[in-house]
């Protein structure tokens, strides 16, 4: 028997979301109008005022907004609230050094704690279980947005954060956990963690829910079989709100966006033109109940497809599939955003060439990201530990950047293939949007 | 009183110092010593020759990274303790040893050494005052 969070909401007919949608899309429209100069700006450039948005129907009239555009917002310029009404930040790492933060009123943390509840419960979660949450915590909205989630649902929760495999399997013996959160990567590792310890017997995981990276079906299997659980994926993004955005329910047949709180689009990103169910092209997203930090229309970047065809679980939302790509060059690596232009800006800084490859991987289900530079003779000296303490420099300045490490491995001048017209920058070896 | 050594980028791979040393064997240049220091992934090769302009230009360019360093030679008798006596000489002075490696010639019963120390100046000074003289680079051909 399919159980839901908020089956008036997750069920409610196409009708109605249509009502609650174009309701709460005119209000939003109003409140950026009156307290966001920026939209209210675009909006005039594009000829609009509030009056011209009555229902979702009106959605395509308003301009997109891009990352860049939160940047040069950054940090207040998209605040919607005065800032003694917010009550959390979470941030993403972002390129060149300026991240991206996003502002949360009580309101804020409570619908999206919502969602991630939605997606535990679509998970199987009640009462009764025992929530292991792997994600970090911290800026990272992961760890916070399950752990808020779990509450709402009532699991026992054990906040773990990433990392500390040893720690993290004992708890899941000695406390019994029936939900694991994490990346699906880290899920992968634990699994075989967990056998190499000879201690499935004692794991009593019954459901996972996996997300911020991307992975594949094959892998979606072998973590099932391992750990004899069901996975499930989640998407979602800090600039929205975070985990939660969508979700799977037992169906496994794509992610049920949240259509209460956001309203999804598909684009083409080379015209911006809306693309009807079942096209592939950028999606884009509307918070329309957000209050501190509301995005309209904000291009996500992410490639996929929506599909309103009725799903067997009983939930009406529509579904999205899976990222099946990008249309710019941002890398997910161990869950973390990468950005090309991060890792050129501190080789930049630290006087090397720009002539680089980042090569991505994925070794015994762990990302690996090695940026191969190439030497040059300001660079070098005859002493081993000269060269040795420049690379070290350059591994803590990427890791100051980009938040995770990243092997630095020198080589030879011009050993880093030039090709014609663009330079081939990244190198992708894990094949995860491989359908 | 220094000989001038090159310093090469090499990657640590298959095949990557047979390549150099061809470099070097099809413009004729013979090596008087050779050394390898090694990291993970790359390594540094150091060269003692003869003509170091002609050597250095053949790997610049063959696309090489090099490096050129003034490091002291030393010549002493191919016997136990020879070594050790011109180290404590540097070591009693607080003259401390980045690295070095052995080579010899052609002359019966002499080994030569090749030290890095930071300071080559003060380190010829305290060689000098224990009658040691280091070899200088046009010396090397004598060899």
């Amino acid at each position: 028997m399919e159980r839901y969070y908020q089956p008036d909401i997750e069920c409610a007919s196409r009708e109605q979301i249509r009502e609650w949608q174009s309701e709460r899309l005119k209000n939003q429209v109003k409140n950026v109008w009156d307290h966001v100069p920026m939209y209210r700006k675009r909006m005039e450039e594009a000829g609009l005022t509030p009056d011209d948005i009555q229902s979702v129907d009106d959605l395509h009239k308003l301009p997109f907004i891009t990352k860049d555009d939160l940047r040069d917002e950054y940090p207040y310029g998209l605040l919607a609230r005065p800032l003694n009404e917010c009550v959390r930040i979470q941030s993403t790492s972002g390129t060149t050094g300026r991240r991206v933060v996003a502002f949360y009123t009580q309101h804020d943390v409570d619908l999206w704690e919502e969602c991630c509840a939605r997606a535990i419960v679509a998970a199987g979660g009640t009462e009764e279980d025992v929530c292991q949450v792997c994600y970090g915590y911290g800026l990272f909205t992961g760890g916070p947005g399950l752990n808020g989630g779990s509450h709402k649902v009532g699991c026992l929760t054990l906040p773990m954060s990433s990392g500390n495999t040893e720690r993290q399997i004992q708890f899941m013996t000695d406390l019994g956990s029936t939900i694991l959160c994490c990346t699906p990567s880290y899920a992968a590792y634990l699994a075989e963690s967990i056998h190499e310890r000879g201690v499935r017997d004692q794991i009593r995981l019954k459901a996972g829910i996996f997300g911020a990276e991307a992975w594949t079906e094959e892998m979606r299997h072998d973590i099932e079989e391992k750990l004899g659980i069901k996975a499930f994926d989640i998407y979602g993004l800090t600039e929205i709100s975070g985990p939660g955005v969508s979700f799977e329910c037992c169906d496994q047949s794509g992610m049920h966006v949240n259509e209460d709180h956001f309203i999804p689009e598909v684009i083409n990103p080379l015209t911006g033109e809306v693309l009807p169910d079942g096209e592939k092209g950028e999606l884009v997203f509307t918070s329309i109940t957000k209050e501190a930090f509301p995005l309209m229309r904000y291009r996500t970047r992410d490639i996929c497809i929506l599909s309103h065809e009725k799903c067997a679980c009983g939930r009406t939302h529509v579904k999205m599939t899976k990222p099946l790509g990008r249309s710019d060059d941002m890398l997910i690596v161990k869950g973390v955003n990468v950005f090309p232009s991060q890792i050129e800006t501190v080789l930049m800084n630290k006087g090397y060439a720009a002539n680089y490859q980042i090569v991505v991987d994925r070794v015994n289900n762990s990302d690996t990201i090695e940026v191969q530079v190439e030497m040059t003779p300001e660079m070098f000296s005859d002493s081993l530990s000269a060269v040795s303490g420049r690379e070290k420099e350059l591994v803590d300045a990427l890791k100051a950047m980009l938040g995770i490490y990243a092997k630095v491995k020198l080589v030879n001048p011009k050993a880093i293939q030039r090709s014609e017209g663009k330079a081939v920058r990244v190198i992708d070896k894990r094949n995860l949007y491989k359908q | 009183m220094t000989v001038k050594q090159i310093s090469v980028f090499l990657e640590n791979k298959p095949g990557k110092l047979a390549d150099f040393t061809d470099v070097l064997s099809a413009q004729g240049v013979d090596m008087r010593a050779l050394s390898i220091a090694e990291a993970s992934d790359f390594g540094i090769v150091r060269i003692i020759v003869d003509d170091v302009y002609n050597a250095s230009t053949v790997l610049k360019d063959a696309g090489y990274i090099c490096s050129i360093t003034k490091v002291l030679a030393i010549e002493m008798p191919d016997e136990p303790g020879a070594l050790s006596r011109i180290i404590r000489v540097l070591g009693n002075a607080g003259v401390n040893v980045e690295y070095m490696y052995a080579f010899t010639s052609s002359k019966k019963g002499r080994a030569y050494m090749i030290i890095r120390v930071a300071d080559n100046e003060k380190a010829i000074d305290v060689l000098k005052s224990c009658g040691i003289r280091p070899i200088c680079q046009d010396e090397l051909s004598e060899l």
